[in-house]
């Protein structure tokens, strides 16, 4: 379909350009970009006054729930959540039932997806069978059938021969490794150690936890040139190490979620089971650490860390509800609160969720790579077109995916997607 | 950051659950214990019972076994009239997969007007207040490792019996500390009812350095932890700690911390000692210490029972 | 039993000193004649001071007891525990006891109601009987008192109430009822 995006404000964080244009897309590609396009006859024209045209957003972490988890129609019920949000490409975790450990299951997980005609979708394969920890996955063959990476979702690699190993032969194949940084044994708690933890009377998780997993894995980095991407990181001195690594040319990436950006301990109330979360939300000092790490360029890329859990799984004291919180249609959103609360430039927050993770991302999206997460000439028409001084109110009416919890229940939080235009096909519309 | 009403008390202020000592005020603290002083002699009558629950029923609901504390509750709302349920959940339909929450709809049907909730994990009963509708009242009988507000309650009680005034009192928490509802508890209720000088004492594993935030003095060495202090709570140490790799033994904590005679003797001349029970003796506390003349465990037992009747009382006189 | 002052008398001509000594009169022959020993118990908390005096004016051996309705009132759930204050005391056997109740109020009747369920929960008394200084009308329950020094009309807008000076002197107080 043509279509005329008119009198945007376009922003592209890759060439800096901010400026208010006009765009034309024609099969899955913009065609024209400029003050006024001419000779031009679209099907369908947008007018995006007092919008911002960024690049289609791209969340590294969105979990659909298929196969497995899925409840009626959730597949499609998430990826129409996702666009809403004015995602156009997601990467979703192995963590599955079954795992994504099998070249037929991702496969399978591709075609369905992309006979919706929204986002693209980008596989992370299992690193270990079953996520295990013990025996590899066939990498080869899993990449072939459209995995962009390998990780252990919440499952650490507990044995470190295994781990060095899995590095060592991705690293042969130019493959990144997806780790969340959290040692095995100290990781077990459910809430951030620290007072509060103490006097709720709440497990908790220690930043050594963090930190051992992180000096643990820069120090098998050294030995073997593998690219890792780092999970959700969540403390002060988890940034700092990054920082460190970053400096000494170690090639590893890193993002942080949401909740991570916004939220501390004490948001947890009377034992909100909303706010059970893994990683858990920290103290105020990491929270200030992660924002001025993601503002600085330490940190990567911004993420939903998206996970529709059912309203029963959280109907459970603290400890035994299931972790994790809806936030696909929330993160351009929360992001764009972060911005305005901080002063960070738009260019850097539309970064940290178009040009950050398709860095992250890198040459696994193989000739994608040089156009998505950027509005050029010549490159595919992933757009999301918001009105940043709209605002709305999070709750079970104003959500689309089927999971409705999230912390974020009740704020009033910024900016309004407007339309979503996924390889060229309008796949959201708000009408 | 949303700020949330105390659950535990109505839009008047008024109790209408008992979830924690944490959040209720001095005045409150006091309410509860001058109220229990009225229903002690209550057990002195040769009519042990007064009508003020008289139709509610009571429903005790303890997913973690304790035949001691439920008995007292038991016998502290039978003594107000109410009628009483003692519900076996581990044998019940929440071990055959019920939810809890259905467990409590299913029970609120049967017109339950107070649940006394006993809990494996930390924050239950809040769970459970947010849901009950504004007739139902919850009592914490321990949640995890969070809160045992009674018993709190009952050593403030006792205390107060023994020793009057909090405001120029030493105590010592001496054991398990980490792990242990009634050690948090009863730091939150001394720190209210102005108690200036609180410690915890115990090693490392089992005393977190941060329970300094929560106002007490943390002490790893049990000497300086009791010296001069006119009143030591012992606390329980549970078999599972020596697996947690915790503890190398019992005997071995016994050694450093258990309290004898001659350690007793560290604390002032006139101090009491207190346990909440059960008693391990000879791990925490040595017998002659149980049984001799400055223990007041067994009061402590006589005045749960009271404390409980005044708690029971004054929620269900509160509408939520 | 009945009255043997009927005196009507007007709210604010209430005169506590000079009815406790019609009180006291009235009730010497009653208690000094009885074979069994005569208990008096004060209701909490206008008949406490009245009850005392007795005590020491009768000349009677031992204290006075004090006796509390707060566990058997009627409204607890509506006003609930807050009024829980003296509690009651009774220095002797009530099985078999003969009982002299001694109040300053008899109005509606509900603490006397509640009143004999309370002492009832000590024993079983041989008998009850109830004096008091002023008695109010605007009876809610089927009770009577067996002595009544004087009769006033209050609206039930009002409360009437008896207190005692640091100097020990009884004086009644009418206040608008909160």
């Amino acid at each position: 379909m043509k279509i005329l995006i008119q009198s945007g404000r376009v922003i592209d964080p890759t060439s800096g350009l901010e400026a208010v244009q006009d765009l034309a897309i024609a099969a899955g590609r913009i065609v024209a970009m400029g003050a006024q396009v001419k000779d031009f006859s679209p099907e369908r024209v947008i007018d995006a006054t007092d919008c911002v045209v960024a690049p289609g957003l791209v969340d590294l972490c969105t979990r659909l729930r298929e196969p497995g988890f899925e409840h009626e129609s959730m597949l499609e019920s998430e990826m129409s959540a996702a666009v809403a949000g004015g995602i156009t490409s997601l990467v979703c975790p192995p963590d599955t039932d079954p795992v994504l450990d099998e070249p037929g299951l991702v496969d399978m997980l591709k075609f369905r997806t992309k006979k919706l005609r929204q986002a693209r979708v980008f596989p992370l394969g299992a690193l270990t069978r079953g996520l295990e920890g013990e025996v590899l996955t066939e990498m080869a063959e899993l990449t072939e059938s459209g995995c962009v990476g390998f990780g252990q979702a919440d499952a650490p690699i507990q044995n470190t021969q295994v781990l060095q190993r899995t590095f060592q032969y991705a690293a042969s194949f130019g493959y990144s490794v997806w780790l969340r940084p959290q040692d095995y044994w100290l990781g077990q708690g459910v809430a951030a150690s620290g007072p509060l933890a103490t006097r709720m009377g709440l497990s908790g998780v220690p930043v050594s936890a963090e930190v051992i997993a992180l000096e643990t894995i820069f120090e098998l980095m050294r030995g073997t040139p593998a690219r890792v991407h780092l999970c959700r990181i969540s403390s002060a001195r988890g940034v700092d190490l990054v920082r460190a690594a970053k400096a000494e040319g170690l090639s590893v990436t890193c993002d942080v979620s949401v909740h991570n950006l916004h939220l501390i301990d004490v948001d947890m109330g009377y034992y909100d089971a909303r706010l059970r979360l893994q990683p858990p939300v920290r103290q105020q000092r990491d929270r200030d650490a992660l924002r001025a790490g993601l503002a600085d360029g330490t940190i990567d890329a911004l993420v939903s860390d998206h996970n529709p859990v059912e309203a029963d799984a959280k109907n459970l004291p603290f400890a035994q509800a299931e972790p994790g919180a809806t936030a696909v249609e929330l993160l351009l959103s929360l992001a764009l609160k972060w911005g305005r609360e901080d002063q960070v430039p738009l260019q850097r927050v539309i970064a940290v969720l178009t040009q950050g993770p398709v860095k992250v991302l890198g040459q696994s999206l193989g000739s994608l790579q040089a156009s998505l997460g950027q509005i050029t000439l010549g490159g595919v028409a992933d757009i999301c077109v918001y009105k940043p001084d709209a605002a709305w109110v999070v709750g079970a009416d104003t959500l689309r995916s089927q999971g409705k919890h999230t912390p974020f229940a009740g704020y009033e939080l910024p900016a309004k997607v407007a339309t979503t235009i996924a390889g060229g096909y309008i796949a959201f519309d708000a009408g | 950051m949303r700020t949330q009403r105390n659950p535990q008390l109505n839009a008047n202020g008024e109790l209408i659950h008992l979830l924690s000592t944490e959040g209720l005020s001095k005045e409150m603290l006091t309410h509860i214990l001058d109220t229990a002083t009225n229903f002690v002699s209550v057990s002195d009558r040769e009519v042990k019972k007064v009508p003020l629950l008289r139709g509610k029923s009571v429903f005790n609901l303890f997913f973690e076994n304790s035949t001691r504390t439920r008995t007292t509750f038991d016998i502290a709302a039978t003594r107000l009239s109410a009628d009483v349920v003692n519900l076996d959940i581990a044998r019940s339909s929440a071990s055959k997969g019920e939810s809890l929450l259905d467990t409590i709809d299913n029970l609120s049907a049967m017109a339950a007007d107070i649940f006394v909730v006993r809990h494996n994990e930390s924050g239950a009963p809040y769970l459970i207040a947010q849901h009950v509708g504004p007739h139902v009242h919850v009592v914490n009988a321990g949640d995890g490792r969070h809160a045992h507000p009674t018993q709190a309650l009952l050593d403030m009680y006792t205390i107060r019996h023994f020793k009057g005034d909090f405001s120029n009192l030493s105590v010592a928490i001496v054991g398990d500390v980490a792990h242990s509802r009634v050690a948090r508890s009863n730091i939150h209720a001394l720190t209210t009812l102005g108690c200036p000088d609180l410690r915890v004492v115990g090693p490392k594993t089992l005393v977190p350095n941060d329970m300094a935030q929560m106002g007490v003095r943390v002490c790893n060495d049990l000497r300086s932890g009791i010296d001069g202090v006119d009143v030591v709570i012992t606390l329980r140490l549970q078999n599972e700690r020596m697996s947690g790799a915790l503890l190398p033994s019992a005997q071995e904590f016994f050694k450093s911390y258990g309290l004898t005679p001659e350690r007793l003797q560290w604390a002032k001349p006139d101090a009491i000692v207190m346990h909440p029970g059960p008693i391990n003796r000879g791990v925490e506390i040595a017998s002659s210490v149980v049984d001799g003349p400055q223990a007041v465990i067994l009061s402590q037992v006589t005045f749960g029972i009271a404390v409980r009747m005044a708690v029971m009382s004054i929620v269900a006189s509160h509408e939520g | 039993m009945t009255s043997q002052f009927d005196n009507t008398v007007q709210a604010d001509a209430l005169d506590a000193e000079g009815l406790y000594q019609q009180l006291l009169t009235a009730i010497r022959p009653l208690t000094a004649t009885a074979d069994k020993p005569v208990r008096l118990v004060g209701i909490a908390s206008g008949g406490v001071w009245l009850a005392q005096r007795l005590q020491k004016d009768l000349g009677l051996a031992g204290e006075s007891g004090v006796i509390s309705s707060s566990l058997h009132r009627d409204d607890f759930s509506k006003r609930g525990l807050s009024s829980m204050g003296v509690q009651t005391k009774l220095p002797f056997d009530v099985n078999g006891a003969t009982v002299w109740l001694i109040d300053d109020v008899l109005y509606t009747g509900r603490t006397i109601r509640a009143v004999l369920n309370e002492l009832f929960d000590y024993g079983r008394p041989a008998d009850v009987r109830l004096a008091v200084l002023v008695d109010r009308g605007q009876r809610e329950l089927p009770v009577q008192a067996d002595l009544v020094v004087a009769r006033c009309s209050v609206p039930s807008t009002q409360s009437l109430e008896l207190s005692q000076t640091d100097g020990g002197r009884l004086t009644f107080g009418i206040e608008t009822a909160g």
